[in-house]
């Protein structure tokens, strides 16, 4: 089983010098990319299939060609010649139960670099910037020491590998909310703003950094880039059984024996990945599951055979999100699982749009009140209200309406554990 | 009531379906909620503001979207934020849209305290409508709401932030429209704080339109709490601002005999939605202990009160007398008095013993805009115009500092065309404000200022040149050239100036709607002539440019056009046939011209008599003071400088025998016996006057006759709501005293009568059913943000000769030599000071900068002046003074002073000024 992301990162996860990066092939697609126009790049990475791994699962191509080039963008807009472009890469990695965007840049930083180069290349950035969570020290040493050697071999900088092509490549740690992690607040938080998310359209192709054509890409589904550039998209399709083509990082989390990361072909299943992170802990007995970080709908311990890739699983009723899942046991109270992440999500807010700014502190208050035995009855209409009303379109961004999908589907799933904190008048659990 | 809507489908109409009914709207690139407030439904709305435009954060607008006649289930969508297409179908009515605005609704409410019987907002309160509105009554949030500490955020504004619904408008007008840096949102989540980063002031000249700009109670009038009365218990009337030449409208609001407070009166032409904090906050002087409330007479050294007909007697009297010997008696009028007063002022000593109370040289330049603007290089630029504008190019003018409300429309013209670039670069629609600002974060529009100091709106210009007002002039008449060859070319440019010239000529015409501002802020006729020039120049390339010219007072354009001559003038008459009766309409002489001079020009009259509302130094040295009225007890005209016609009525009646100044003036015309009968009213004072002066036609359609009638009754000035009625005078007598009568306007100091429907120049408050607040204001425009049903209120009186018959102005010559060692000294006005009546109030006084003396830092370093050193200035001979020297990034030979300021010496500006330092500050305080 090829494990092209992870395969060199040592198990210490101490950062792969340069050197070592290129031996085992490193910059070849770099130099591969630069040997092609923009445009070939794009459509390379389109035939691929890949899509991002921030969550949304949007395929990378054509989100690349939305960019304004010469001669038109799919977007309908004109050219637009006349500054900079940019290339972001979203590394402010903060949905709970995520951490494999951490891996891939502590581990295996050039990887990351060579991979917002071959972006920027394709969208003809001439300025490139890695939006850092501020948490992830060991990350910005890695690449910032990655940085530095890139630039010294002349990947980075002024005429990029002999070509006319000049670009500058900037680290710069988040202050750090979870808004921050949603393109349009980073773009914001970038130009020194408050992390509020902005309107699209205009999408950030068209009016980004500072108004000008912007790229965000998530750090996993940039470091997928370089291999599809070396190996073809073929190649790349071939990793994964499935229609969902390539690799994933998936992370599993919870009361089990290992719970870990483990890089593996798109498609595998929950069922397997609980195997892999050796099971339940004793006498513990799974009862549901967040897919993909906890913006994700649950999934029952009757969906375990679920492949895990974009599309199955928004047949089951949930996202893939980020792909590393959050497991319930039936020794956890739902209860109080969904309380911690909507006080998370209340607390995250950024308080621009009035559904999530008044709705989830409001719905966290209320599941606090379910967990101190002070609910009541009509608690649960409010609950189930706030589920429908934090839809999208009807908040400003999607931050609401992933904060109710666990919310949403525990109502569901787990609503005689509710009805038991309103009618005992306490959590079961304690 | 609405016509935004043309009966009959049009081409390139939108037609739309809004909960079944068909409507054909001309609202291409629109968006939804703007077309339904203009076609007056009523959609629930926050973060939305007709100046702000849309940014989609509050989701009360949220109405249900159909994709067709098929679709039953449709879904909920923001009006705000999405653009009308033609064939749309929607629904403000449907339940589910229904139930989500109520539950928007629902959220605000959750923090906010129910304390709206002692709130300033109540009664008036956007959000108080919005939740009647939606419908939202009973609360289900049953946990502990959050609360804020407040903060003084000085004389103008209450802060309250536990009322705050986080709608953003405010730190939206104050940063992104007024350039405003210290309000802030700080926080996040339900937690978020407006207001600034520690307790103090607020810094920006326009931060009272944060009272009107915020939704509910968080930020109120922290004058009106002074004082404090409800909307509806506020007597009204259409007015207009009185502290400088914009005339900007407004709605003055008293109650008990004092007035509470003014607010804006939206007038689309000319102030839109806003007034700055001089306007809004200067009105304190008609409270102020220094009114004039009955007529004094000398007796010895001090004044003594008198009555009325005495005083009367005594002056036509002596006019009586000076007319048959042969020397006249003298008039003096003022820019800050209205057109019928300085009128009624010319009737009473004829025409040619009339001056307006402005020095020669200041009355020249008053002649020179006049000229230029009645010759019409370019139409005269409304305020609209310049906000609309696409290029602009501003020569001497500190723009806002002297028209603060042109100012603010100047910044949004900044972004003009980068704005236009990129929404159709970007296919971005013009409302969508974070977009629009996103779009063009570092671009700035072709927008030049040229002045000799730096200037608050140098942060939107491409190009700031610091000049002195003759390479100013260069700088314009070198532009002109550039852009016409046939404009005279100034001789010896420097280079920089003539590179300077070329690029700004190039901008300038590139653009569809260039504007030239100046005006007469740095008294310098050859900076107005180079503005002329350049105005003249573009209209020549075919572009459709205008000109705007910022006169200094209220009135001073309309003045000065029945004026024969000045105040050296009035003084050199004065002099040459001793003992004549002087009489001076609401104007202290003493801060037009120096002390010794106005002394010696007061002395060499027999006789003077003072009309003012209030006691300065020419009342005090007069030997009859006569009280007159405010602009808040009597009803009068006034031109803007756009040349603007405007009409002001009397908010509530003159506490006698006060009376409005024409009237004394009036009365002393019959008394002396000039005129066989006293005019009834203030009809009759406009038509005389526009019968001598047919330029002023204008003036009378201005506003309806005192004879005007809606449904048979007057227009009341008292809100159907007023409390007390009957009660506020019952401690007298049980009878309810009759309304005071008002023979000059067809208002009535009553509640009885319907004011909807009345047009827009009689037009005494905003509201309509459901809408207590400022907001109900798109009940009263054709469109929101157009015009008002009707007509913006005030009638042009100068458009330009159809006939192209203007020349050019020559360049002036070579500017003198600097005279060795001399400081070329010019103006430098401030908001907050230099108007003689705004600084009478309170607030205005404590924002006031001490005097001063600026000067760059090569001419300090030149005679060892630090900043904080107090300066000796010495111009022509005249009498040392100190001043606080200030280093400011100004050009070497230059120094400026801020007349007006208390401790600013009255000099005739500009002048040659010798600087040199008097002591040095205290170490300590550097």
């Amino acid at each position: 089983m090829l494990k092209p992301l992870t395969a060199d990162i040592r198990p210490d996860r101490a950062a792969l010098p340069l050197a070592a990066y290129e031996s085992a092939g490193g910059y070849q697609g770099l130099r591969k990319a630069i040997a092609q126009t923009p445009f070939q790049v794009q459509q390379a990475v389109t035939a691929s299939g890949l899509r991002g791994r921030g969550g949304a699962g949007f395929p990378t191509g054509m989100k690349w060609s939305f960019v304004p080039l010469s001669g038109g963008s799919a977007g309908g807009a004109g050219a637009d010649s006349s500054g900079h472009r940019y290339l972001i890469v979203n590394a402010d990695e903060k949905e709970p139960g995520t951490m494999k965007d951490r891996w891939l840049m502590e581990g295996n930083p050039h990887q990351l670099l060579e991979g917002a180069l071959i972006a920027a290349w394709a969208v003809q950035a001439d300025i490139a910037y890695i939006f850092l969570r501020r948490e992830y020290t060991r990350c910005a040493e890695s690449l910032t020491r990655a940085i530095a050697e890139a630039q010294k071999a002349g990947y980075v900088g002024e005429r990029v590998l002999g070509s006319e092509w000049n670009i500058a490549l900037r680290m710069h740690m988040s202050a750090g909310r979870y808004m921050c992690g949603e393109e349009s607040g980073l773009l914001n938080a970038l130009e020194g703003r408050r992390a509020t998310p902005r309107n699209k359209p205009p999408f950030p192709q068209v009016s980004g950094l500072w108004g000008r054509p912007t790229v965000v890409n998530n750090v996993e589904t940039l470091c997928n880039v370089p291999h599809i550039l070396r190996e073809g998209a073929e190649w790349y399709k071939a990793l994964s059984p499935g229609s969902d083509p390539g690799t994933k990082i998936y992370g599993v989390s919870g009361k089990l024996n290992r719970p870990g990361l483990w890089e593996l072909p798109m498609g595998t299943t929950a069922r397997q990945l609980i195997d892999l992170a050796g099971g339940m802990r004793d006498g513990l007995r799974l009862r549901g599951l967040l897919p993909g970080g906890a913006s994700t709908d649950f999934l029952s311990a009757e969906q375990l055979d679920v492949k895990l890739d974009f599309d199955s699983v928004a047949r089951a009723g949930s996202r893939l999100g980020t792909g590393t899942m959050i497991v319930l046991d039936d020794h956890t109270c739902p209860v109080g699982m969904v309380l911690s992440l909507e006080k998370f999500f209340a607390r995250e807010s950024c308080g621009f749009c009035t559904p999530c700014r008044e709705g989830l502190p409001w719905v966290a208050r209320t599941l606090e009140a379910l967990e101190q035995g002070k609910g009541e009855s009509s608690d649960l209409d409010i609950l189930q209200q706030h589920v429908g009303l934090l839809a999208p379109g009807r908040t400003f961004c999607a931050l609401a309406p992933g904060a109710v999908e666990p919310l949403g589907s525990a109502l569901r799933l787990f609503r005689e554990d509710f009805e038991a904190h309103v009618h005992q008048k306490r959590c079961p659990w304690k | 009531m609405k016509t935004f809507t043309p009966a009959t489908a049009r081409a390139g109409a939108i037609h739309l379906t809004i909960d079944g009914r068909r409507y054909d709207v001309d609202a291409e690139g629109k968006n939804l909620l703007h077309v339904c407030l203009s076609l007056g439904l009523n959609l629930p709305y926050f973060c939305w503001h007709p100046a702000l435009h849309s940014v989609g954060a509050c989701r009360q607008c949220a109405v249900k979207l159909f994709k067709d006649e098929t679709d039953t289930k449709g879904r909920i969508i923001m009006s705000c934020m999405t653009p009308v297409t033609d064939g749309m179908r929607l629904s403000i009515e449907d339940p589910e849209a229904r139930m989500f605005r109520g539950q928007v609704t629902e959220w605000l409410m959750v923090n906010h305290p129910h304390d709206c019987p002692i709130c300033d907002e109540g009664g008036e309160c956007h959000l108080q409508d919005m939740v009647v509105m939606t419908g939202h009554a009973y609360r289900r949030y049953r946990f502990t709401k959050r609360t804020h500490r407040n903060q003084d955020l000085g004389p103008f504004i209450n802060h309250e932030m536990n009322r705050c619904i986080q709608c953003y408008r405010c730190i939206r007008f104050y940063r992104d429209y007024a350039g405003g840096t210290d309000l802030e949102a700080m926080g996040a989540h339900d937690d978020v704080y407006f207001g600034r980063q520690t307790d103090g002031t607020l810094e920006n000249e326009f931060s009272g339109n944060l009272v009107e700009v915020c939704p509910t109670g968080v930020f109120t009038d922290k004058t009106l709490k002074m004082h404090y009365a409800r909307k509806w218990d506020l007597q009204t009337a259409p007015s207009l601002c009185v502290h400088c030449a914009v005339g900007c409208n407004t709605i003055p609001g008293e109650r008990y005999g004092a007035l509470r407070r003014v607010r804006t009166r939206y007038n689309g032409e000319v102030n839109g939605y806003f007034l700055c904090d001089r306007g809004r906050y200067g009105y304190e002087f008609v409270n102020g202990g220094r009114r004039l409330r009955q007529p004094l007479v000398r007796t010895g050294d001090s004044l003594q009160p008198a009555a009325a007909a005495d005083a009367v007697s005594r002056v036509g009297a002596a006019v009586s007398r000076a007319t048959g010997s042969g020397a006249s008696a003298i008039g003096i009028g003022s820019p800050r008095a209205s057109l019928e007063t300085n009128y009624a002022l010319r009737s009473l000593v004829g025409p040619a013993n009339f001056y307006l109370g402005v020095s020669d040289r200041h009355l020249a330049i008053l002649r020179l805009m006049t000229r230029v603007l009645r010759e019409g290089p370019a139409p005269i630029a409304s305020v609209r115009h310049a906000a609309r504008s696409d290029a602009v190019l501003v020569l001497g003018e500190d723009v806002w500092n002297t028209a603060p409300i042109l100012a603010l429309n100047l910044r949004q013209a900044s972004s003009n065309a980068p704005a236009a670039a990129a929404m159709k670069q970007k296919k971005l629609n013009a409302w969508d404000d974070a977009a629009v600002r996103g779009a063009i974060r570092h671009e700035k529009g072709p927008f030049f200022i040229a002045s000799v100091e730096a200037t608050r709106l140098d942060e939107v210009a491409r190009e700031c040149h610091r000049l002195s007002p003759s390479d100013i002039a260069a700088l314009g008449f070198a532009t002109a050239h550039e852009i016409d060859a046939s404009a005279p070319a100034p001789a010896g440019l420097s280079e920089p100036i003539q590179a300077a010239a070329q690029r700004i000529a190039a901008a300038l015409k590139a653009a569809e709607h260039p504007l030239v501002v100046s005006g007469a802020g740095l008294a310098a006729p050859e900076v107005i002539q180079a503005a002329a020039n350049v105005a003249r120049a573009l209209k020549k390339a075919g572009r459709d440019a205008r000109i705007g010219l910022v006169f200094p007072e209220a009135n001073s354009f309309g003045a000065s056009l029945l004026a024969a001559g000045g105040l050296d003038d009035a003084g050199r008459v004065l002099a040459a046939h001793g003992g004549r009766v002087l009489l001076v309409a609401e104007n202290d002489l003493f801060r037009q011209m120096a002390p010794e001079s106005a002394r010696s020009l007061l002395a060499s009259a027999g006789h003077v008599v003072a009309v003012d509302h209030t006691t300065q130094a020419t009342t005090e040295a007069a030997e009859i003071v006569l009280p007159s009225c405010t602009y808040a007890e009597s009803s009068g005209s006034m031109v803007s400088s756009e040349g603007r016609a405007q009409r002001y009525f009397s908010v509530f009646p003159p506490l006698e025998p006060a009376q409005s100044a024409w009237r004394w003036f009036d009365e002393i015309a019959v008394r002396a016996g000039k005129k066989a009968a006293a005019w009834k009213g203030l009809d009759e004072v406009i038509r005389a006057m526009t019968q001598e002066f047919p330029e002023l036609r204008g003036v009378r359609d201005a506003a309806p006759g005192a004879d005007y009638r809606l449904n048979g009754s007057r227009v009341p000035r008292k809100s159907i709501r007023e409390s007390g009625r009957t009660a506020v005078t019952a401690n007298v007598s049980l009878h309810e005293p009759p309304p005071a009568r008002d023979p000059d306007s067809p208002l009535a100091y009553t509640m009885e009568g319907a004011s909807i429907g009345a047009p827009a120049s009689l037009n005494a408050r905003f509201w309509s059913p459901g809408w207590n607040s400022d907001q109900s204001v798109s009940k009263f425009q054709v469109e929101v943000s157009g015009q008002l049903i009707g007509g913006d209120p005030g009638v042009r009186l100068f458009e330009p000769p159809a006939q192209e018959a203007g020349m050019y102005f020559p360049p002036s010559p070579a500017d003198q030599p600097a005279r060795d060692g001399m400081l070329m000294l010019v103006p430098r006005y401030h908001v907050f000071g230099s108007e003689e009546l705004s600084s009478l109030a309170p607030g205005i006084a404590s924002r006031t900068s001490p005097s001063s003396i600026s000067l760059s830092r090569a001419e300090c370093e030149k005679r060892g002046l630090r900043e904080g050193d107090r300066a000796r200035v010495t111009v022509d001979g005249a009498e040392a003074t100190e001043m606080a020297v200030l280093i400011r990034e100004m050009p070497e030979g230059t120094a400026s002073i801020a007349p007006g300021v208390p401790g600013t010496p009255v000099l005739p500006l500009p002048a040659w000024a010798g600087v040199t330092l008097a002591s040095v500050a205290a170490e300590a305080e550097r």
